[in-house]
């Protein structure tokens, strides 16, 4: 059976699967109980400095997105971070470690933006016995107001300059939370590498408003008759989530930081997906909050059939595997020519992939007598969208045309050699060099 | 409680109240909205949606479905009324399984439908129960249309005129409006006098007439009323039963089941209601099932359906007939009744049916025989055409009538079941008399209702 431990900057954990900054891992008391249910390790929610703790709103503190069946599919919160005295926290966070040795516990701050803050708070926190930290440089909401969290994180400058700070100042490992409130996820993650960060995590929530109350005219969730941008997170984000995990991967100046993949990591699959783009871990937040803590049991045991299925003996050799196969545009190999094919049979005839080709797209797909529906290789683009309507899944597959087969759209032949857009006669730029 | 389910003869209260009202109550209960979103997001919003065509009323079903899916069932309902006036009555007794639901893509590919009939129901009666009726009359064009027969077909086409402005009155034999929607159709499918509800509700529009105990054929001829008004439809039914003519039809308890499922639709406590302990039901089709259910519901101990042909000629669905034997009916198939048999020369006490086979010419009786103890017998062999004029071209017991509703007879039309053409079907009743009230509209104006609006 292929073996789940994982390491991560040094850290040990028996799974790759923490817990994400956030209620889960506010206390003691959930904490143990992860634990207990399994999970790798926790990332305890954001400390602050020593004085009176934030406060909370003491109305609704998230808005969501369902689907039909009222399956949350995104979650938004205006939550701060942990509104708890920092002595308590650390009490708890001692006691936790010494009664769970073998489990990864990191703790996350988010002080001023103040070498003496962070002087202050390193110290105390290694006391406890925790493994590293994370830098909050995330929240979008409420912290970013006072000079913290993503307004940290959306100046590289700041980011490699608190990180600094940190290495300085401590010896535990410092995992450096990236906001992705940003236009590019590289620039801080650089800052964060400058900086001397031992790995970076993302993605922290993503800026919105999940929806809007028609009568009272106010965004979700509503306090008092107003509303304000909350962090953005759940299955809806994993997409974005992934990209920027990936972008940092293949980023000759970041290529191979650690990175700790948040966003959206709901089942093993997930999770899977995360490490594939290079991520040395995952962790998770709405997935527990929605379901609790028990569903660590199917990541573990999906992770572990799937790797002895394809034959992996250690999560480290799936890390990172699919981070070759990502590339930019322009390498696209444009002589790899499909048509999209409908297997008869398991077509049930809703004629979606019709009104999909035939209103927004290339006209590619007939209606036939008897409601028959066939593609006009002629016509075909090979967009995938029909694809992507049909409501059974496999019906639609993209069929692959042999070189030198005759691509009824364009009247060519397909070549046998790949080429993609740098050296496409259509481009003014093209490089001769490459011919 | 005095009688029991094993009191012999043909007495009432064999049930306790509760058991009545359980057994009486919704066949299916409404869908609440969590429910009806849910169902509503199954639909694929079909291209060309074979659900719409298989509907008689060619609703847009993906349209209204959708439009409950995002939380306005106002506007499904109104998807739905625009094309069919008795869409909440429909959304409760057609048999779906036959036909959107038997088209819907989800049936063909895992038997399991869009449940387009309850969210149908759940759309019209949230627009239903809000005052006031949807639609307004039309401009008036100063043209009268007489409408005889206030059952769907009647109903349909007078709501159709009176949007187009036309002045309509409805003249019905009954006292009451609705025709086997508040007389036939099985309690069950429409509890809470609904039938009643909803004729109240269509007749919000204004402009329509209603006249009862108005019988075409006695004291009203056609003539008249040809007369008297621009034009003249007929939504009359089929007020007539066919004839069993067996030995012993006369003794007592031997009776047809439409007016015993009259007299269940219109008791108001159904305990007062006499039922046997032991009732045969003769024939296959929608009357002899509701018989035979509503007599067990009722508290019968024993019944028996007794169908002349094979499976494949009953024209009671396959959901009926599952329904049926749920409900502990016994369905005997190729056999036919020969005679009625009394121990007092006054009561039926059972009946004598002949094995069938299917012969060259037809249906012959064998020789063997069997009989079957019976307190009570309901024959249900098919409903006919009664009280049309004469003058009227008619085949195969219908009104001849084109695909627009026009009979033989200039100015006047005719749709429903006592039309030529439908499937005696509620929803068929609706199209019929809709569509005659557009070309109604059409031969007195001049105007298609497309130019018109
Ligand atoms: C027991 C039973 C159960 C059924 N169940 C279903 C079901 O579950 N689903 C379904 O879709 N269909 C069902 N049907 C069929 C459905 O009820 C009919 O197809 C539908 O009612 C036909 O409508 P209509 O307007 O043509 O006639 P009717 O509903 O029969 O209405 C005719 C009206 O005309 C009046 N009338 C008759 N003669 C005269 C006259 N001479 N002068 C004036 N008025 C007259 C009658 O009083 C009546 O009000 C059932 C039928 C029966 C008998
Ligand atoms: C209610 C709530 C509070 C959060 N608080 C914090 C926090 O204090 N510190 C932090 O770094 N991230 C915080 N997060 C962000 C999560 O740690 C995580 O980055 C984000 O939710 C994305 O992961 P997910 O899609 O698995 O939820 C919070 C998220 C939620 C939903
Ligand atoms: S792949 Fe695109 S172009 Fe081709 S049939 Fe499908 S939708 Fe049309
Ligand atoms: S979308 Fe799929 S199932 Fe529907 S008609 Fe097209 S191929 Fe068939
Ligand atoms: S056939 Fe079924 S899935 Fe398609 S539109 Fe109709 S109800 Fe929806």
């Amino acid at each position: 059976m292929a073996s789940l431990a994982s390491e991560f900057v040094g850290i040990k954990s028996p799974n790759p699967f923490w817990l994400a900054s956030a209620p889960p891992t506010d206390k003691e008391y959930n904490v143990r109980r992860a634990f207990e249910a399994g999970w790798g390790g926790v990332v305890w929610k954001t400390l602050g400095s020593e004085g009176p703790p934030v406060v909370n709103v003491n109305g609704p503190r998230y808005g969501a997105i369902w689907g039909a069946d009222r399956r949350l599919i995104g979650l938004n919160n205006i939550e701060l971070i942990t509104d708890r005295p920092l002595q308590q926290n650390l009490q708890e966070i001692k006691s936790v470690k010494r009664d769970y040795p073998d489990r990864a516990v990191v703790v996350s701050l988010m002080v001023p933006c103040e070498e003496d803050a962070w002087k202050a708070i390193l110290p105390v926190v290694e006391e406890t016995g925790a493994d590293g930290v994370e830098l909050n440089f995330g929240c979008p909401h409420g912290m970013a107001e006072r000079g913290m969290g993503s307004a940290v994180g959306q100046v590289p400058e700041y980011i490699e300059m608190v990180t600094r700070w940190c290495k300085q100042n401590t010896r535990m490992p410092v995992i450096v939370k990236l906001t992705p409130n940003i236009t590019n996820i590289v620039y801080p993650a650089e800052a964060a590498k400058r900086g001397g960060a031992d790995a970076v995590s993302l993605i922290n929530t993503i800026n919105s408003i999940t929806s809007v109350d028609l009568d009272a005219m106010s965004p979700e969730p509503m306090i008092d008759g107003k509303g304000t941008h909350g962090g953005y997170c759940g299955p809806a984000v994993k997409p974005i989530a992934l990209n920027m995990v990936a972008e940092i991967a293949r980023n000759p100046e970041t290529a191979g930081i650690p990175i700790s993949g948040i966003g959206g990591v709901t089942t093993w699959r997930d999770a899977a997906e995360f490490m594939a783009l290079g991520a040395g871990n995952v962790q998770v937040c709405t997935a527990v909050m929605t379901y609790g803590f028990r569903i660590v049991g199917e990541m573990i045991s999906g992770l572990s059939s799937w790797m002895d299925e394809k034959g992996y003996s250690s999560v480290s050799e799936v890390v990172g595997k699919a981070v070759p196969n990502v590339t930019d545009w322009q390498y696209l190999n444009l002589n790899y020519i499909t048509k999209a094919e409908i297997d008869q049979e398991a077509c049930i005839k809703c004629g979606r992939c019709y009104a999909a080709c035939e209103d927004t797209s290339h006209q590619a797909i007939l209606m036939k007598e008897g409601r028959v529906f066939e593609v006009d290789d002629s016509e075909c683009v090979a967009c995938n969208l029909c694809v992507n309507v049909c409501p059974v899944e496999g019906c639609i597959s993209m069929r692959k045309l042999a070189a030198g087969e005759m691509d009824d759209r364009t009247g060519r032949n397909v070549p046998a050699e790949p080429g993609d857009w740098t050296t496409h006669p259509n481009n003014p730029a093209k490089v001769i060099a490459a011919q | 409680m005095q009688n029991s389910q094993r009191t012999p003869g043909v007495v009432p209260g064999r049930l306790d109240q509760a058991t009545y009202r359980q057994n009486f109550d919704d066949l299916h209960a409404p869908l609440d909205t969590h429910e009806a979103r849910v169902a509503a997001d199954r639909c694929y919003f079909c291209y060309d949606a074979p659900c719409t065509t298989a509907c008689p009323t060619a609703i847009d079903i993906p349209m209204f479905i959708r439009q409950i899916q995002t939380g306005d069932p106002d506007s499904a309902a109104r998807t739905i009324f625009d094309q069919n006036i008795l869409g909440g009555m429909c959304a409760r007794v057609c048999p779906t399984e036959t036909l959107c639901e038997e088209a819907c893509v989800r049936q063909v590919a895992e038997g399991n439908p869009v449940e387009i009939g309850q969210l149908q129901r759940y759309a019209t009666d949230h627009l239903m129960a809000q005052d006031p009726h949807p639609y307004s009359r039309g401009a008036p064009t100063g043209c009268k249309v007489a409408v005889v027969g206030a059952g769907p077909a009647g109903l349909a086409c007078a709501h159709r005129l009176a949007m187009r402005g036309h002045s309509v009155v409805v003249f019905d034999a009954r006292e009451k409006a609705g025709g086997l929607n508040e007389f036939g159709i099985a309690a069950y499918k429409a509890p809470n006098s609904f039938a009643a509800a909803e004729v109240e509700w269509l007749l919000g529009i204004g402009g329509i007439e209603m006249r009862y105990g108005q019988r075409l054929g006695e004291g009203l001829s056609l003539e008249e009323l040809q007369e008297a008004f621009d034009a003249v439809f007929l939504g009359m039914g089929l007020a007539g039963v066919n004839a069993l003519r067996v030995e012993g039809e006369e003794h007592a308890h031997v009776r047809d089941a439409v007016d015993f499922i009259a007299e269940l639709r219109q008791a108001d406590d159904l305990s007062v209601l006499p039922v046997g302990r032991d009732v045969v039901v003769i024939g296959g089709g929608m009357t002899a099932v509701d018989a035979a259910i509503q007599s067990k519901l009722l508290g019968a101990e024993h019944v028996t359906m007794v169908y002349r042909r094979g499976r494949d000629r009953l024209s009671a669905s396959t959901f009926e007939q599952e329904l049926a034997t749920a409900k502990g009916v016994k369905i005997v198939l190729n056999a036919q009744p020969v005679a009625f048999n009394s121990d007092d020369g006054k009561t039926v006490s059972s009946v004598t049916f002949a094995y069938t086979e299917d012969g060259p010419t037809g249906l012959v009786a064998s020789e063997e025989t069997f009989t079957i103890k019976a307190d009570q017998v309901f024959k249900a062999i098919g409903q006919a055409l009664s009280g049309v004029p004469g003058v009227l071209e008619t085949e195969g017991g219908k009104i001849v009538v084109s695909d627009s509703g026009r009979t033989s007879i200039e100015g006047v039309w005719a749709g429903g079941d006592c039309a030529s053409g439908g499937d005696d079907l509620t929803v068929t009743a609706v199209a019929n008399g809709r569509d005659a009230a557009e070309d109604i509209h059409m031969a007195l104006t001049g105007v298609t209702a497309v130019a018109a609006e």
